[in-house]
Protein backbone atom coordinates (compact mmCIF):
# COMPACT_ATOMS: atom_id res chain seq x y z
CA UNK A 1 0.00 0.00 0.00
CA UNK A 2 1.85 3.00 -1.38
CA UNK A 3 0.79 6.31 1.32
CA UNK A 4 1.79 9.92 0.99
CA UNK A 5 1.89 12.23 4.14
CA UNK A 6 -0.09 15.37 3.98
CA UNK A 7 -1.03 18.18 6.19
CA UNK A 8 -4.73 18.82 7.63
CA UNK A 9 -5.61 22.30 6.04
CA UNK A 10 -8.70 23.10 7.88
CA UNK A 11 -10.27 26.19 6.82
CA UNK A 12 -7.91 28.06 5.18
CA UNK A 13 -4.37 27.44 3.43
CA UNK A 14 -1.61 29.77 3.61
CA UNK A 15 1.65 28.93 1.81
CA UNK A 16 5.05 29.78 2.46
CA UNK A 17 6.67 33.02 1.28
CA UNK A 18 8.46 31.04 -2.04
CA UNK A 19 4.93 29.88 -2.66
CA UNK A 20 6.38 26.64 -2.94
CA UNK A 21 4.45 24.72 -0.13
CA UNK A 22 1.79 25.02 2.30
CA UNK A 23 2.84 26.75 5.88
CA UNK A 24 2.58 23.89 7.87
CA UNK A 25 4.56 25.02 11.08
CA UNK A 26 0.69 24.69 12.92
CA UNK A 27 -0.79 21.70 11.09
CA UNK A 28 -1.00 18.28 11.74
CA UNK A 29 -0.44 14.93 9.10
CA UNK A 30 -2.19 12.68 7.75
CA UNK A 31 -2.39 10.48 4.83
CA UNK A 32 -4.53 11.00 1.70
CA UNK A 33 -8.45 9.68 2.26
CA UNK A 34 -8.61 7.48 -0.49
CA UNK A 35 -5.50 5.71 1.26
CA UNK A 36 -6.98 5.40 4.53
CA UNK A 37 -9.24 3.10 2.98
CA UNK A 38 -6.77 1.67 0.86
CA UNK A 39 -4.89 0.54 3.63
CA UNK A 40 -7.83 -0.77 5.80
CA UNK A 41 -8.29 -2.65 2.81
CA UNK A 42 -4.69 -4.02 2.59
CA UNK A 43 -5.29 -5.43 6.39
CA UNK A 44 -8.66 -6.82 5.96
CA UNK A 45 -7.21 -8.83 3.24
CA UNK A 46 -4.60 -10.60 5.02
CA UNK A 47 -6.65 -10.85 7.72
CA UNK A 48 -8.51 -12.90 5.81
CA UNK A 49 -6.31 -15.08 3.57
CA UNK A 50 -3.06 -14.13 5.52
CA UNK A 51 0.31 -13.02 3.90
CA UNK A 52 1.98 -9.97 4.50
CA UNK A 53 1.25 -6.45 3.78
CA UNK A 54 3.90 -3.62 3.90
CA UNK A 55 3.02 0.41 3.53
CA UNK A 56 5.46 2.31 1.13
CA UNK A 57 5.85 5.93 1.05
CA UNK A 58 7.99 8.58 -0.66
CA UNK A 59 8.05 11.56 1.70
CA UNK A 60 10.77 13.33 4.38
CA UNK A 61 12.02 12.03 7.40
CA UNK A 62 8.68 13.13 9.45
CA UNK A 63 6.37 11.20 6.96
CA UNK A 64 7.68 7.74 9.39
CA UNK A 65 4.59 9.38 11.53
CA UNK A 66 2.70 7.86 8.92
CA UNK A 67 4.32 4.75 8.09
CA UNK A 68 3.87 4.20 12.28
CA UNK A 69 -0.30 4.93 11.72
CA UNK A 70 -0.90 2.47 9.43
CA UNK A 71 1.17 -0.21 11.17
CA UNK A 72 -1.25 0.59 14.11
CA UNK A 73 -4.22 -0.46 12.11
CA UNK A 74 -2.52 -3.75 11.53
CA UNK A 75 0.33 -3.27 8.06
CA UNK A 76 3.29 -5.52 9.02
CA UNK A 77 6.15 -3.63 7.85
CA UNK A 78 6.99 -0.03 6.20
CA UNK A 79 9.34 1.36 3.32
CA UNK A 80 10.32 4.61 3.62
CA UNK A 81 11.76 6.37 0.62
CA UNK A 82 13.10 9.36 2.55
CA UNK A 83 13.38 12.55 0.88
CA UNK A 84 14.43 15.89 1.64
CA UNK A 85 10.99 17.70 1.54
CA UNK A 86 11.06 19.21 -2.16
CA UNK A 87 8.17 17.48 -3.84
CA UNK A 88 8.66 14.89 -6.61
CA UNK A 89 6.98 15.06 -9.74
CA UNK A 90 4.74 12.33 -10.61
CA UNK A 91 6.97 10.60 -13.38
CA UNK A 92 9.84 10.84 -10.47
CA UNK A 93 7.94 9.50 -7.68
CA UNK A 94 6.67 6.20 -9.63
CA UNK A 95 9.98 5.57 -10.40
CA UNK A 96 11.53 5.53 -7.31
CA UNK A 97 8.44 3.55 -6.01
CA UNK A 98 9.02 0.86 -9.18
CA UNK A 99 12.31 0.59 -7.78
CA UNK A 100 11.82 0.29 -3.80
CA UNK A 101 8.72 -2.74 -4.86
CA UNK A 102 11.31 -4.41 -7.08
CA UNK A 103 14.26 -4.52 -5.22
CA UNK A 104 11.93 -5.66 -2.05
CA UNK A 105 9.96 -8.09 -4.25
CA UNK A 106 13.43 -9.65 -5.46
CA UNK A 107 14.13 -10.19 -1.50
CA UNK A 108 10.78 -10.77 -0.39
CA UNK A 109 8.92 -12.67 -2.88
CA UNK A 110 6.26 -10.90 -5.52
CA UNK A 111 3.45 -8.49 -4.17
CA UNK A 112 -0.21 -10.30 -5.65
CA UNK A 113 -1.60 -6.58 -5.15
CA UNK A 114 -0.57 -3.34 -5.03
CA UNK A 115 -2.58 -0.29 -3.80
CA UNK A 116 -2.63 2.98 -4.25
CA UNK A 117 -5.35 5.71 -3.48
CA UNK A 118 -6.75 7.13 -6.91
CA UNK A 119 -5.25 10.32 -6.43
CA UNK A 120 -3.53 12.52 -3.66
CA UNK A 121 -5.67 14.89 -1.57
CA UNK A 122 -2.68 17.87 -2.26
CA UNK A 123 -1.80 17.21 -6.19
CA UNK A 124 -3.92 15.32 -6.98
CA UNK A 125 -1.84 14.36 -10.13
CA UNK A 126 -4.31 10.80 -10.88
CA UNK A 127 -1.16 8.77 -12.50
CA UNK A 128 1.45 7.33 -10.40
CA UNK A 129 -0.62 3.93 -9.50
CA UNK A 130 -0.62 3.75 -13.37
CA UNK A 131 3.04 4.55 -14.45
CA UNK A 132 3.89 2.13 -11.50
CA UNK A 133 1.59 -0.33 -13.37
CA UNK A 134 3.34 0.23 -16.79
CA UNK A 135 6.55 -0.33 -15.17
CA UNK A 136 5.79 -3.82 -13.78
CA UNK A 137 4.30 -4.92 -16.43
CA UNK A 138 0.91 -5.25 -14.70
CA UNK A 139 -2.46 -4.67 -15.43
CA UNK A 140 -4.44 -1.69 -13.73
CA UNK A 141 -7.76 -0.40 -12.37
CA UNK A 142 -8.69 2.63 -10.89
CA UNK A 143 -11.28 4.50 -9.11
CA UNK A 144 -12.51 1.22 -6.97
CA UNK A 145 -14.99 1.38 -4.28
CA UNK A 146 -15.34 -1.97 -4.46
CA UNK A 147 -11.94 -5.04 -4.45
CA UNK A 148 -12.13 -8.32 -3.33
CA UNK A 149 -9.74 -11.33 -4.24
CA UNK A 150 -10.94 -15.42 -5.21
CA UNK A 151 -8.31 -17.18 -6.43
CA UNK A 152 -5.92 -16.05 -9.09
CA UNK A 153 -7.99 -13.10 -9.95
CA UNK A 154 -8.85 -9.63 -8.27
CA UNK A 155 -13.06 -8.59 -9.44
CA UNK A 156 -12.92 -4.48 -9.30
CA UNK A 157 -15.78 -2.19 -8.52
CA UNK A 158 -16.39 1.18 -9.84
CA UNK A 159 -19.36 3.32 -8.97
CA UNK A 160 -20.61 4.73 -12.83
CA UNK A 161 -23.73 6.61 -12.93
CA UNK A 162 -26.99 3.88 -13.10
CA UNK A 163 -24.60 1.14 -11.18
CA UNK A 164 -21.02 -0.30 -10.73
CA UNK A 165 -19.02 -1.36 -13.81
CA UNK A 166 -17.20 -4.58 -12.84
CA UNK A 167 -13.25 -5.90 -13.72
CA UNK A 168 -11.98 -9.23 -13.16
CA UNK A 169 -7.33 -8.51 -13.53
CA UNK A 170 -5.45 -11.33 -12.92
CA UNK A 171 -3.10 -11.43 -9.89
CA UNK A 172 -0.35 -9.56 -9.96
CA UNK A 173 -2.38 -6.89 -10.25
CA UNK A 174 -2.43 -2.95 -9.26
CA UNK A 175 -5.07 -0.75 -7.77
CA UNK A 176 -6.43 2.66 -7.50
CA UNK A 177 -8.76 2.92 -4.76
CA UNK A 178 -11.54 5.66 -3.18
CA UNK A 179 -12.50 6.73 0.17
CA UNK A 180 -16.28 5.04 0.73
CA UNK A 181 -14.22 1.68 -0.01
CA UNK A 182 -14.72 0.63 3.75
CA UNK A 183 -15.05 2.29 6.95
CA UNK A 184 -11.64 2.41 8.28
CA UNK A 185 -10.64 1.24 11.91
CA UNK A 186 -9.65 3.04 14.98
CA UNK A 187 -5.99 1.64 16.12
CA UNK A 188 -6.18 0.64 19.59
CA UNK A 189 -3.81 1.59 22.08
CA UNK A 190 -1.69 -1.75 21.88
CA UNK A 191 -1.77 -1.64 18.85
CA UNK A 192 0.02 1.82 18.31
CA UNK A 193 2.85 0.41 20.56
CA UNK A 194 3.27 -2.68 18.64
CA UNK A 195 3.48 -0.14 15.84
CA UNK A 196 6.56 1.10 17.03
CA UNK A 197 8.66 -1.70 17.10
CA UNK A 198 7.58 -3.26 13.46
CA UNK A 199 10.38 -2.67 10.98
CA UNK A 200 11.23 0.15 8.88
CA UNK A 201 13.40 -0.18 5.72
CA UNK A 202 14.74 3.29 4.87
CA UNK A 203 16.32 4.21 1.84
CA UNK A 204 17.10 7.19 0.47
CA UNK A 205 16.83 7.82 -3.50
CA UNK A 206 17.75 10.83 -5.25
CA UNK A 207 15.43 13.12 -7.05
CA UNK A 208 15.51 13.71 -10.71
CA UNK A 209 14.47 16.53 -12.40
CA UNK A 210 10.48 17.60 -12.60
CA UNK A 211 9.15 17.13 -16.06
CA UNK A 212 6.07 17.94 -14.89
CA UNK A 213 7.59 21.26 -12.94
CA UNK A 214 5.77 23.37 -10.45
CA UNK A 215 6.59 26.96 -10.48
CA UNK A 216 4.72 28.04 -7.43
CA UNK A 217 1.51 27.50 -5.50
CA UNK A 218 -1.42 30.11 -5.72
CA UNK A 219 -4.23 30.49 -3.30
CA UNK A 220 -7.33 31.35 -5.45
CA UNK A 221 -9.44 34.42 -5.06
CA UNK A 222 -12.13 33.66 -2.76
CA UNK A 223 -15.92 34.24 -3.55
CA UNK A 224 -15.41 37.71 -1.83
CA UNK A 225 -18.77 37.13 -0.39
CA UNK A 226 -19.94 38.35 3.05
CA UNK A 227 -22.87 36.01 4.56
CA UNK A 228 -26.16 37.93 5.12
CA UNK A 229 -26.94 37.19 8.86
CA UNK A 230 -30.85 36.52 9.22
CA UNK A 231 -30.87 36.12 12.71
CA UNK A 232 -30.15 34.67 16.03
CA UNK A 233 -31.72 31.01 17.23
CA UNK A 234 -34.91 29.52 15.88
CA UNK A 235 -36.53 32.93 15.82
CA UNK A 236 -35.07 33.22 12.08
CA UNK A 237 -36.80 30.55 10.71
CA UNK A 238 -39.96 32.67 9.07
CA UNK A 239 -36.36 34.60 7.74
CA UNK A 240 -35.37 31.43 6.08
CA UNK A 241 -38.23 30.37 4.69
CA UNK A 242 -38.18 33.85 3.00
CA UNK A 243 -34.93 33.35 1.30
CA UNK A 244 -36.24 29.26 0.62
CA UNK A 245 -39.65 31.01 -1.28
CA UNK A 246 -37.64 33.16 -2.97
CA UNK A 247 -35.27 30.71 -4.81
CA UNK A 248 -38.13 29.03 -5.56
CA UNK A 249 -37.86 25.83 -2.94
CA UNK A 250 -40.24 26.11 -0.52
CA UNK B 1 -5.96 16.54 -30.51
CA UNK B 2 -9.19 15.94 -28.16
CA UNK B 3 -9.99 12.25 -26.81
CA UNK B 4 -13.82 12.50 -26.32
CA UNK B 5 -14.75 10.22 -23.53
CA UNK B 6 -18.30 11.12 -23.39
CA UNK B 7 -19.79 14.29 -26.53
CA UNK B 8 -21.34 16.66 -24.02
CA UNK B 9 -20.84 19.86 -21.95
CA UNK B 10 -16.98 18.77 -20.50
CA UNK B 11 -15.83 17.50 -24.23
CA UNK B 12 -17.16 20.99 -25.33
CA UNK B 13 -15.16 22.77 -22.58
CA UNK B 14 -12.24 20.75 -23.62
CA UNK B 15 -12.63 21.51 -26.87
CA UNK B 16 -12.69 24.92 -26.03
CA UNK B 17 -9.07 24.53 -23.94
CA UNK B 18 -7.94 22.87 -26.61
CA UNK B 19 -8.69 25.38 -29.32
CA UNK B 20 -6.92 27.87 -27.32
CA UNK B 21 -3.46 26.17 -27.73
CA UNK B 22 -3.48 26.88 -31.40
CA UNK B 23 -2.75 24.85 -34.25
CA UNK B 24 -5.32 22.88 -36.09
CA UNK B 25 -7.79 20.71 -33.86
CA UNK B 26 -8.77 17.19 -34.39
CA UNK B 27 -10.40 14.71 -31.59
CA UNK B 28 -10.46 11.10 -31.23
CA UNK B 29 -13.43 9.32 -30.15
CA UNK B 30 -13.13 5.14 -29.73
CA UNK B 31 -15.80 2.59 -31.49
CA UNK B 32 -18.60 5.11 -32.37
CA UNK B 33 -18.45 8.29 -34.36
CA UNK B 34 -19.20 11.03 -32.11
CA UNK B 35 -21.18 14.79 -32.57
CA UNK B 36 -18.28 17.02 -32.80
CA UNK B 37 -18.26 20.79 -34.22
CA UNK B 38 -14.91 22.58 -35.04
CA UNK B 39 -12.36 20.21 -35.67
CA UNK B 40 -10.63 19.18 -38.78
CA UNK B 41 -10.71 15.61 -38.46
CA UNK B 42 -12.22 13.70 -36.19
CA UNK B 43 -10.43 9.93 -35.92
CA UNK B 44 -12.43 7.37 -34.58
CA UNK B 45 -10.91 3.76 -33.61
CA UNK B 46 -12.56 0.79 -34.29
CA UNK B 47 -12.39 -2.52 -32.99
CA UNK B 48 -13.89 -5.27 -30.42
CA UNK B 49 -11.09 -3.94 -28.39
CA UNK B 50 -13.40 -1.33 -27.80
CA UNK B 51 -16.68 -3.19 -26.80
CA UNK B 52 -16.76 -2.28 -23.49
CA UNK B 53 -14.32 0.45 -21.37
CA UNK B 54 -10.67 -0.74 -21.85
CA UNK B 55 -8.15 2.21 -20.53
CA UNK B 56 -5.43 0.57 -22.11
CA UNK B 57 -7.09 -0.29 -25.37
CA UNK B 58 -7.87 3.55 -25.82
CA UNK B 59 -4.50 4.50 -24.74
CA UNK B 60 -3.12 2.78 -27.38
CA UNK B 61 -4.85 4.14 -29.83
CA UNK B 62 -3.88 7.63 -28.83
CA UNK B 63 -0.49 6.18 -29.02
CA UNK B 64 -0.74 5.59 -32.16
CA UNK B 65 -2.45 8.70 -33.63
CA UNK B 66 0.68 10.79 -31.40
CA UNK B 67 3.23 8.68 -33.39
CA UNK B 68 1.47 9.30 -36.64
CA UNK B 69 0.27 12.93 -36.37
CA UNK B 70 2.59 14.39 -33.66
CA UNK B 71 0.26 16.54 -32.10
CA UNK B 72 1.67 19.09 -29.94
CA UNK B 73 -0.55 18.31 -27.26
CA UNK B 74 -3.60 15.43 -26.30
CA UNK B 75 -6.32 16.93 -24.57
CA UNK B 76 -9.38 15.17 -22.26
CA UNK B 77 -11.93 16.43 -20.11
CA UNK B 78 -10.47 16.10 -16.59
CA UNK B 79 -13.27 13.30 -15.52
CA UNK B 80 -12.28 9.92 -14.10
CA UNK B 81 -12.51 8.37 -17.08
CA UNK B 82 -10.13 11.05 -18.84
CA UNK B 83 -7.67 11.46 -16.12
CA UNK B 84 -7.39 7.92 -16.28
CA UNK B 85 -7.07 7.01 -20.02
CA UNK B 86 -4.58 10.14 -20.50
CA UNK B 87 -2.56 8.83 -17.71
CA UNK B 88 -2.53 5.28 -19.43
CA UNK B 89 -1.08 7.40 -22.17
CA UNK B 90 1.81 9.39 -20.29
CA UNK B 91 2.79 5.64 -18.62
CA UNK B 92 2.76 4.07 -22.50
CA UNK B 93 5.27 7.24 -23.53
CA UNK B 94 6.76 8.02 -20.68
CA UNK B 95 5.90 11.68 -20.82
CA UNK B 96 4.54 14.01 -18.29
CA UNK B 97 0.67 14.39 -17.59
CA UNK B 98 -0.42 17.70 -15.99
CA UNK B 99 -4.64 16.89 -14.25
CA UNK B 100 -7.16 19.13 -14.04
CA UNK B 101 -5.57 22.46 -15.72
CA UNK B 102 -7.83 25.52 -15.44
CA UNK B 103 -5.22 27.77 -18.03
CA UNK B 104 -2.72 26.83 -20.59
CA UNK B 105 -0.06 28.88 -22.12
CA UNK B 106 1.35 27.96 -25.35
CA UNK B 107 4.83 27.72 -25.59
CA UNK B 108 7.78 24.80 -25.02
CA UNK B 109 7.47 24.52 -22.04
CA UNK B 110 3.87 24.62 -21.90
CA UNK B 111 2.26 26.54 -18.83
CA UNK B 112 -0.14 25.76 -17.54
CA UNK B 113 -2.20 26.26 -14.23
CA UNK B 114 -4.03 23.21 -12.60
CA UNK B 115 -6.00 22.59 -9.49
CA UNK B 116 -4.83 21.23 -6.24
CA UNK B 117 -6.52 20.00 -3.09
CA UNK B 118 -10.00 19.74 -5.42
CA UNK B 119 -9.93 23.36 -6.20
CA UNK B 120 -8.77 24.83 -2.99
CA UNK B 121 -5.21 26.02 -4.33
CA UNK B 122 -3.73 26.44 -7.80
CA UNK B 123 -0.17 25.00 -9.04
CA UNK B 124 1.45 26.93 -12.42
CA UNK B 125 3.50 24.59 -13.80
CA UNK B 126 5.61 23.85 -16.92
CA UNK B 127 5.18 20.62 -18.60
CA UNK B 128 8.24 19.42 -20.81
CA UNK B 129 8.41 16.71 -23.14
CA UNK B 130 7.29 16.21 -26.97
CA UNK B 131 3.66 15.74 -26.60
CA UNK B 132 1.70 17.65 -23.29
CA UNK B 133 -1.04 15.62 -21.88
CA UNK B 134 -4.06 17.77 -20.63
CA UNK B 135 -6.81 17.31 -18.43
CA UNK B 136 -9.26 19.86 -18.06
CA UNK B 137 -10.62 20.81 -14.81
CA UNK B 138 -14.62 20.29 -15.21
CA UNK B 139 -16.50 23.71 -15.48
CA UNK B 140 -13.06 25.79 -14.85
CA UNK B 141 -13.70 26.56 -18.51
CA UNK B 142 -16.98 28.40 -20.70
CA UNK B 143 -17.25 26.14 -23.56
CA UNK B 144 -17.85 28.18 -26.83
CA UNK B 145 -20.22 27.59 -29.72
CA UNK B 146 -18.51 26.90 -32.90
CA UNK B 147 -19.86 27.10 -36.24
CA UNK B 148 -21.46 24.41 -37.59
CA UNK B 149 -19.31 21.93 -40.06
CA UNK B 150 -18.52 18.18 -39.96
CA UNK B 151 -15.61 17.10 -39.67
CA UNK B 152 -13.51 14.76 -41.66
CA UNK B 153 -13.88 11.06 -40.12
CA UNK B 154 -10.78 8.76 -40.31
CA UNK B 155 -11.73 5.37 -39.12
CA UNK B 156 -8.80 3.20 -38.07
CA UNK B 157 -8.16 0.24 -36.42
CA UNK B 158 -5.74 0.00 -33.31
CA UNK B 159 -3.07 -2.88 -33.23
CA UNK B 160 -2.94 -3.91 -29.20
CA UNK B 161 -0.99 -6.24 -27.36
CA UNK B 162 -2.48 -8.82 -25.04
CA UNK B 163 -2.06 -6.27 -22.32
CA UNK B 164 -3.82 -3.79 -23.41
CA UNK B 165 -7.14 -5.55 -23.37
CA UNK B 166 -6.85 -7.21 -20.32
CA UNK B 167 -8.50 -4.10 -18.26
CA UNK B 168 -11.86 -4.05 -19.18
CA UNK B 169 -15.63 -3.67 -17.85
CA UNK B 170 -16.35 -6.55 -17.51
CA UNK B 171 -19.73 -6.33 -16.50
CA UNK B 172 -22.29 -3.32 -15.25
CA UNK B 173 -24.27 -4.30 -12.18
CA UNK B 174 -27.40 -1.66 -12.22
CA UNK B 175 -28.14 0.01 -9.08
CA UNK B 176 -31.39 -0.22 -7.25
CA UNK B 177 -33.05 3.34 -8.04
CA UNK B 178 -32.74 4.88 -5.10
CA UNK B 179 -34.19 8.28 -3.97
CA UNK B 180 -33.24 12.11 -4.71
CA UNK B 181 -29.29 11.39 -5.67
CA UNK B 182 -26.85 14.03 -3.73
CA UNK B 183 -25.38 15.09 -7.34
CA UNK B 184 -28.38 16.10 -9.18
CA UNK B 185 -30.08 17.10 -6.05
CA UNK B 186 -31.94 20.82 -6.18
CA UNK B 187 -31.41 21.16 -2.63
CA UNK B 188 -28.82 19.45 -0.36
CA UNK B 189 -29.27 19.79 3.15
CA UNK B 190 -26.31 18.40 4.96
CA UNK B 191 -24.95 17.89 8.64
CA UNK B 192 -21.64 17.16 10.51
CA UNK B 193 -20.34 16.28 13.59
CA UNK B 194 -23.01 18.38 15.63
CA UNK B 195 -25.63 16.02 14.93
CA UNK B 196 -24.17 13.92 17.68
CA UNK B 197 -25.43 10.58 16.46
CA UNK B 198 -26.59 9.17 13.10
CA UNK B 199 -30.09 9.64 14.79
CA UNK B 200 -29.24 13.13 15.44
CA UNK B 201 -29.95 13.00 11.44
CA UNK B 202 -33.64 12.85 11.49
CA UNK B 203 -34.70 16.69 11.89
CA UNK B 204 -32.04 17.04 8.57
CA UNK B 205 -33.52 14.01 6.98
CA UNK B 206 -36.96 15.74 7.96
CA UNK B 207 -35.91 19.34 6.81
CA UNK B 208 -34.48 17.76 3.15
CA UNK B 209 -38.42 15.48 2.89
CA UNK B 210 -40.00 18.85 3.19
CA UNK B 211 -37.74 20.53 0.49
CA UNK B 212 -37.76 17.37 -1.74
CA UNK B 213 -33.99 17.64 -1.47
CA UNK B 214 -31.19 15.25 -0.09
CA UNK B 215 -29.50 14.96 2.66
CA UNK B 216 -25.29 15.01 2.98
CA UNK B 217 -22.58 15.30 5.73
CA UNK B 218 -19.47 15.96 6.76
CA UNK B 219 -16.37 13.58 5.81
CA UNK B 220 -16.24 13.49 9.93
CA UNK B 221 -19.75 12.32 9.88
CA UNK B 222 -18.89 9.54 7.53
CA UNK B 223 -15.98 8.43 9.43
CA UNK B 224 -17.66 8.38 12.32
CA UNK B 225 -20.09 5.56 10.60
CA UNK B 226 -23.51 7.79 11.17
CA UNK B 227 -23.91 7.95 7.59
CA UNK B 228 -23.19 6.03 4.19
CA UNK B 229 -20.07 7.42 2.14
CA UNK B 230 -22.39 8.19 -0.63
CA UNK B 231 -23.73 11.13 1.56
CA UNK B 232 -20.60 12.56 1.82
CA UNK B 233 -19.94 16.23 0.38
CA UNK B 234 -16.17 16.93 -0.44
CA UNK B 235 -13.14 16.48 -1.95
CA UNK B 236 -13.34 13.04 -1.73
CA UNK B 237 -16.90 12.46 -1.46
CA UNK B 238 -19.87 13.64 -3.73
CA UNK B 239 -19.37 16.79 -5.65
CA UNK B 240 -22.69 18.87 -5.46
CA UNK B 241 -24.34 21.69 -7.61
CA UNK B 242 -27.71 22.53 -5.84
CA UNK B 243 -29.97 25.56 -6.28
CA UNK B 244 -29.20 26.03 -2.60
CA UNK B 245 -27.27 24.34 -0.14
CA UNK B 246 -28.39 24.45 3.67
CA UNK B 247 -25.03 23.67 5.81
CA UNK B 248 -25.88 22.93 9.45
CA UNK B 249 -22.78 22.77 11.89
CA UNK B 250 -20.31 22.51 8.92
CA UNK B 251 -17.17 24.74 9.66
CA UNK B 252 -15.95 24.59 5.79
CA UNK B 253 -12.95 22.85 6.18
CA UNK B 254 -11.20 22.83 2.50
CA UNK B 255 -11.67 18.97 2.38
CA UNK B 256 -15.57 19.86 2.52
CA UNK B 257 -15.99 23.11 0.19
CA UNK B 258 -14.02 21.38 -2.70
CA UNK B 259 -17.44 19.22 -2.76
CA UNK B 260 -19.87 22.33 -2.92
CA UNK B 261 -18.02 24.86 -4.73
CA UNK B 262 -21.09 24.09 -7.02
CA UNK B 263 -23.94 25.37 -4.99
CA UNK B 264 -25.48 28.53 -6.77
CA UNK B 265 -26.25 29.70 -3.25
CA UNK B 266 -25.30 28.51 0.53
CA UNK B 267 -27.15 28.99 3.57
CA UNK B 268 -25.23 28.25 6.73
CA UNK B 269 -26.49 27.41 10.12
CA UNK B 270 -23.98 27.54 13.00
CA UNK B 271 -23.43 28.47 16.28
CA UNK B 272 -19.70 30.20 15.44
CA UNK B 273 -20.42 33.30 13.57
CA UNK B 274 -16.33 33.06 12.83
CA UNK B 275 -16.74 29.65 10.95
CA UNK B 276 -14.29 29.68 8.03
CA UNK B 277 -17.78 28.46 5.58
CA UNK B 278 -19.04 32.01 6.28
CA UNK B 279 -16.73 33.61 3.70
CA UNK B 280 -18.49 31.54 1.16
CA UNK B 281 -22.09 31.59 2.18
CA UNK B 282 -25.55 34.30 0.99
CA UNK B 283 -26.81 33.81 4.23
CA UNK B 284 -26.25 32.55 7.72
CA UNK B 285 -28.23 31.81 10.89
CA UNK B 286 -26.05 31.83 14.24
CA UNK B 287 -27.16 29.27 16.86
CA UNK B 288 -27.90 25.90 17.86
CA UNK B 289 -29.32 23.78 14.92
CA UNK B 290 -31.15 21.23 17.06
CA UNK B 291 -33.41 24.38 17.34
CA UNK B 292 -33.36 26.20 14.75
CA UNK B 293 -33.70 23.26 11.62
CA UNK B 294 -36.73 22.07 13.33
CA UNK B 295 -38.54 25.43 13.42
CA UNK B 296 -37.42 25.90 10.02
CA UNK B 297 -39.21 22.50 9.30
CA UNK B 298 -41.81 24.04 11.25
CA UNK B 299 -42.25 26.99 9.41
CA UNK B 300 -42.31 25.10 6.13
CA UNK B 301 -44.91 22.93 7.63
CA UNK B 302 -47.29 26.13 8.41
CA UNK B 303 -46.89 27.92 4.89
CA UNK B 304 -47.71 24.45 3.10
CA UNK B 305 -51.00 24.31 5.69
CA UNK B 306 -51.80 27.79 4.87
CA UNK B 307 -51.69 27.58 1.58
CA UNK B 308 -53.80 24.36 1.40
CA UNK B 309 -56.41 25.65 3.10
CA UNK B 310 -56.19 29.13 1.01
CA UNK B 311 -56.43 26.63 -2.12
Amino acid sequence: MCVKRVPLTGGRIVLTEDEQAIETRHLAFTISPHEECGVEEAVRLIEANGGESVVLTLGPPEAEEQLRDAMALGIDRAVHLVSEGEEWDPQATAGAIVEAIRADEAANGSFDLVFFGNESADAGNYQVGIRVAYALGRPVATGLKGVSVGGAVVRCEQEVTGGRDVYELPLPAVVGVLEGLNLPRYPSVPAKLRAQRKPVDASTPTRPDSRLEKVRLVVPEGQGKEALILGQGPEAAPAVVEVLRQIGVA
Amino acid sequence: MVYIDEPGELAQQALTFARELGGPLHAFAALAAVSVEGVETLHVAEGDAFASYAPAAIAQALVELVERLSPTAVVAAGTERGNEVLAHVAAKLDVPFAANCTRATPGDPLVVTRVRWGGSLLEEARVHGPVKLLTVQPHAVASEEQAAGDPAVERFTPTHSDADLVVRVHERVAAAAGGVSLADAKVVVSCGRGAGSSEGFGIIEELAGLLGGAVGCSRAVTMAGWRPHTDQVGQTGTKIAPDIYIACGISGATQHMAGCKGAKAILVVNTDPEAPILASADWAVIGDLHEIVPAISAEIRKAQTQKAERG
